[in-house]
């Protein structure tokens, strides 16, 4: 595969301006597309502004159908600018209709978007397509990040394809896995002593000093914008329907908004019939400051220490936690927390149920429907939709002591028959 | 005595380029008031129209978040650093 692709992903020309510039959340301002991501005026996050009537005039069902089964497929709907992209052909996963589940939880229109088979085993691949590909278009050398794990792997595999330098800064005390699925790729690997809120904090200061590409911190704008694609490809998987209700995890809220803005963006564009999604927010019980947030009737978050399994989920103090707030608020959906033990049941449960190995994250996702649809906060016949965002292999982790040990046996019929009581009686004397 | 500041680059255009001040205030709210004083342009950047500081805009002392501190009342001592931060999201 090219390094870099020069083609053009959509079989669409690029350049055309649909993308106006980076707009401030908070208060409006306008920006030109530089890496930059906070506005001088009152700090708030700057966002990707589209002109939408640009997009529409030539966005179409067919025209995505004809594009590649990749998230290239909504490239009009993606902040790239120039012809090049940093493709690992990241998206476009299945999205599983989950009879075995639904039937164990009494939901009969339930949905698992499986997102743990991207190149890099989570969603995170989708985001830093996005990033990596603006760190070439600004003339970047080196792509960096903060990491609760799942981000420094796809970071350090999409700086291969884009032939950048590197430099991952994650906590120390990340999962075996998630540092090996990072260090395959050859990075410069830094490990922070303390957790990921320190991580972020001393990268976002490294960030100000040094010109590299820092994906979540001045290239966030563009970033995060790859979440998106989550709620494009639902939708047209489901036949460019918008779902009722989506369970989305959340660690800074990041993703939880873009999904909401996919869904949105659609809409706008007349590509789905009208309608808007209940959004609900599922945290680990151990790092849970939008839930408490959400309990109190609040949209002040305050942050805390995380403490959980769930360490891709596990950032105290999230950028995006108001906004998901308001999101909730504004769809009708709830925030919910499940603990450590419901998170082990839950990654179980979607395992033996539709044979999706998630990882901790998936396990907060399905613990949540779980207890939601048992609550009978969902309803048995609304379209719901349960985003899993990681591979299980990365937390194995997680489940030990959780699981049915192997059966130790000889190398013999007998033995295995004994073991596994496949004969009632012992076998016959051979005459 | 003598604290440091480090200044984020959004808030540079004010401070005349400094990425590092000195100040001498014995806590946080008395730190934020005298840059504000030496940079009156630096209060509405991190204070909305009723005084408090901005939603995105997160403080430390010496890399802790004030809020698990005592927010605007935590207690300065000669060589303690002071970063502000904006809110970013992750990894």
């Amino acid at each position: 595969m090219d390094a870099v692709s020069s083609r053009s992903a959509n079989g669409v020309g690029t350049g055309g301006a649909t993308v106006r510039g980076l707009q401030c959340r908070e208060c409006g301002q306008m920006y030109p597309t530089e890496p930059i991501h906070v506005c001088e005026l009152c700090f708030g996050p700057l966002e990707v502004a589209y002109d939408y009537d640009a997009i529409g005039n030539r966005i179409s069902r067919e025209q995505i159908a004809q594009g590649p089964s990749s998230l290239w497929r909504y490239k009009l709907l993606l902040p790239i600018e120039g012809d090049r992209i940093v493709d690992s052909q990241a998206g476009f996963t299945p999205l599983v209709r989950a009879h075995n589940l639904g039937r164990a939880l009494g939901l009969r229109n339930l949905y698992v978007k499986n997102d743990t088979v991207n190149p890099t085993f989570s969603f995170k691949d989708r985001p830093v397509s996005i990033a990596s590909t603006k760190a070439v278009e600004f003339g970047f050398d080196t792509l960096a990040c903060a990491s609760t794990g799942n981000l420094a792997g796809a970071v350090a595999a999409h700086a291969a394809i884009a032939g950048l330098k590197a430099c991952i800064f994650i906590p120390a005390d990340l999962e075996p896995s998630k540092i090996v699925g990072a260090q395959a790729y050859n990075p410069t690997l830094v490990a922070v002593d303390g957790n990921y809120d320190d991580v972020n904090r001393v990268c976002s200061e490294i960030a100000e000093e040094y010109r590299w590409a820092f994906v979540n911190i001045n290239m966030r704008p563009y970033y995060s914008e790859g979440s998106k694609t989550l709620a494009y490809e639902v939708s047209e998987q489901l036949g460019w329907r918008i779902p009722d209700h989506a369970i989305v995890p959340i660690a800074s809220g990041s993703l939880f908004t873009k999904v909401w803005k996919g869904f949105g963006e659609l809409v706008k564009l007349g590509l789905t019939s009208p309608g808007t999604p209940r959004m609900t927010g599922a945290q680990a019980l151990g790092c849970s400051p939008v839930v408490t947030a959400y309990d109190g009737h609040t949209l002040n978050v305050e942050p805390v220490k995380p403490k959980t399994i769930a360490k891709s989920l596990a950032i105290g103090n999230p950028a995006d936690g108001y906004y998901s707030l308001r999101i909730i608020k504004e769809s009708g959906g709830v925030a919910c927390a499940v603990d450590d033990g419901e998170i082990v049941e839950g990654i179980k449960l979607l395992a033996r149920t539709e044979g999706i190995f998630a990882e901790t994250a998936g396990g907060v996702t399905i613990g949540v429907l779980k207890k939601l649809a048992e609550s009978g906060v969902i309803d048995p016949d609304e379209l719901v939709v349960a985003y899993v965002t990681g591979n299980g292999l990365k937390t194995q982790e997680a489940l030990t002591g959780a699981l049915i040990e192997p059966i130790q046996v000889r190398p013999s019929l007998r033995a295995i028959e004994e073991a596994l009581a496949l004969r009632a009686e012992p076998a016959a004397a051979v005459a | 005595m003598t604290v440091r500041i480090r200044i984020p680059a959004p808030l540079r255009s004010v401070t005349d380029g400094q990425a590092e001040l000195t100040a001498h205030s014995d806590n946080v709210g008395q730190l934020l008031g005298e840059l504000e004083a030496r940079f009156p342009q630096i209060g509405p950047r991190l204070r909305d129209e009723d005084g408090a500081l901005r939603r995105f805009v997160n403080l430390y002392v010496n890399g802790e978040d004030v809020r698990f501190l005592r927010g605007l009342d935590t207690d300065l001592k000669a060589g303690d650093e002071v970063s502000i931060i904006p809110a970013v999201a992750g990894g």
